[in-house]
């Protein structure tokens, strides 16, 4: 392994990679990404890889709305040689509660005026988008046609390719265990294959983000926490949105492949690196979807798996330097949409890395909002 | 000849594909599993886990116990939704 870099990047999910694209192609060189495993082998090679504009924050709105211009051109901008398999085939939210519907119309009102197409729909209105939805106890749905998802392997190989291309180092089964810091500025990762010389490095590393601050003998808060989901045999076509239920805190898609693809977040889950899946689960979650959708009854479960949510205290992002440790920078506490904003985070964070004016602002995310008591509480989150 | 050697048989993926993505540098089970969806078929790689095993121990040198086998997950026999549910 090389003795020097300008930038270290730790993390090879997608975030790291998307950011070391963004650096490279804006000419910086010797970049170097470590990735303890192989490249999507955190969250990002688990999630649902579901991509929404509907969002309750504004921030969270414009992020997601960016990327999506993003993954639209991902294939040509990158040069990628298979599909990152962007479909848009719809996001459909569901309320079951006065309180819900009530704040679905806020955030209606807030994602038009940013130019979101969304639509608001009664009960016959969404089962006209899903027809083998059970619309009991329905109050009524939200509805964004450009909404959808991707596959969270092929983008993140397209931009690592992109960013190879370009000159980035990217060493797997490289695990960062240590640093050195001289005189408040970072300059040196110790990992499992020697040293490297590194002015700035940025902490992508999901999850496991919290342990490497600390490495630097720093705290930021970002937790572990498991999600899991569930997929089942692949079936003819019959349902193109994802629906989801904040309520049952539940959501199900089917993938272009056939198989759909649900998951539930557990408001009881305790903080933990616990990543294996759940008996409890497959029962709790298979009895919510067939309420919801009654014909997948007949579907087949061929696997489950669980993954960790790197989890801050608003559910958002910590986009930022270190205040004690310069040229030390923490991209991490995505929670469970981390995937849908890399594309146009990677952009912020090189801009603002590099100095540049960024294209959306990046303040919003710095750490000290949490003792400002200013968090960007979100409500749309599952 | 690889081309037309079915390695995953519920995913289609030949022994040709197989090779191909060693030599861009997979170097596990998972990997593998990930990039091409060989073993996430409805037989969850009973079939093809093992060739699969064969030829990235073939790849690297090394014995097959050694290529790291991707973690066994329930349920190990597809069950339908409904019956999960207690609906059935
Ligand atoms: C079940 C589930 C469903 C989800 N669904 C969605 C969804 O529908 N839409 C969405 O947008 N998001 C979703 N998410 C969230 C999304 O997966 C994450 O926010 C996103 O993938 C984070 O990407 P990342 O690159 O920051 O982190 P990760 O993908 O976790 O990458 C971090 C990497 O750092 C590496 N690493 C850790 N420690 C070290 C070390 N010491 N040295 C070297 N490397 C190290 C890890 O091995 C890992 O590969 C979901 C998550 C889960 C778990
Ligand atoms: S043969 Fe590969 S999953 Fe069944």
């Amino acid at each position: 392994m090389q003795k020097t870099s300008s930038i270290v990047i730790i993390g090879g999910g997608v975030m790291g990679c998307a950011l070391a694209y963004q650096l490279a192609r804006r000419g910086v060189k010797d970049i170097v990404v470590l990735e303890k495993e192989y490249l999507t082998s955190g969250a990002t090679g688990r999630c649902g890889a579901g991509v929404r504009q509907q969002w309750a924050t504004e921030t969270n709105c414009l992020l997601a709305k960016e990327s999506v211009r993003m993954f639209e051109n991902m294939n040509e901008e990158l040069g990628y040689s298979k599909d990152i398999e962007f479909k848009q085939k719809g996001y459909l939210l569901l309320a079951y509660t006065d309180a819900q519907w009530n704040q679905f119309k806020k955030n209606v009102k807030l994602q038009q005026s940013l130019g979101i197409p969304v639509e608001m729909v009664d009960p016959q209105g969404a089962k006209d988008i899903v027809p083998h939805l059970n619309i009991e106890g329905l109050i009524g749905a939200t509805y964004c046609g450009t909404d959808g998802h991707a596959n969270p392997f092929h983008v993140t190989y397209a931009y690592a390719e992109a960013a190879r291309k370009l000159g980035v180092k990217i060493e797997t089964y490289t695990e960062v265990i240590g640093f050195e810091v001289e005189k408040g500025k970072v300059k040196k990762v110790k990992t499992n294959k020697g040293d490297i010389y590194a002015p700035i490095v940025v902490n992508c590393a999901g999850a496991h983000s919290g342990e490497i601050a600390k490495m630097v003998g720093e705290e930021i808060p970002v937790y572990p926490e498991r999600h899991q989901a569930l997929v089942t045999e692949p079936v003819e076509s019959m349902q193109d949105p994802m629906v989801i239920s904040f309520h049952h805190h539940i959501y199900c898609q089917q993938v272009p492949h056939g198989s759909f693809v649900m998951g539930m977040g557990d408001p009881n889950e305790p903080t933990s690196f616990n990543q294996k899946s759940s008996w409890q689960f497959l029962e709790e979650v298979a009895q919510k979807v067939v309420n919801i959708l009654p014909p997948l009854k007949d579907i087949r479960v061929v696997r489950q798996w669980a993954g960790l949510y790197d989890m801050s205290p608003d559910a958002n992002p910590i986009i930022d330097e270190l205040v004690r440790v310069k040229g030390f920078y923490t991209v991490a506490g995505f929670s469970g949409h981390g995937f849908m904003v890399a594309p146009i985070t990677g952009v912020m964070v090189a801009q603002m890395i590099l100095g540049e004016q960024t294209v959306l602002p990046v303040k919003p995310f710095g750490i000290d909002r949490f003792s400002r008591g200013e968090y960007l509480l979100e409500h749309s989150v599952v | 000849m690889d081309k037309e050697i079915f390695v995953c048989r519920c995913e289609d993926i030949t022994l040709a594909q197989i090779k191909e993505l060693i030599s861009q540098g997979h170097r596990t089970i998972d990997e593998i599993k990930r990039v091409s969806r060989a073993g996430m078929g409805p037989c969850q790689g009973r079939t093809c886990r093992m060739l699969i095993a064969q030829e990235l121990a073939k790849a690297y040198g090394v014995n097959v116990e050694e290529v790291l086998m991707p973690s066994f997950r329930p349920p190990v026999k597809p069950i339908k939704l409904g019956l999960l549910a207690g609906g059935e």
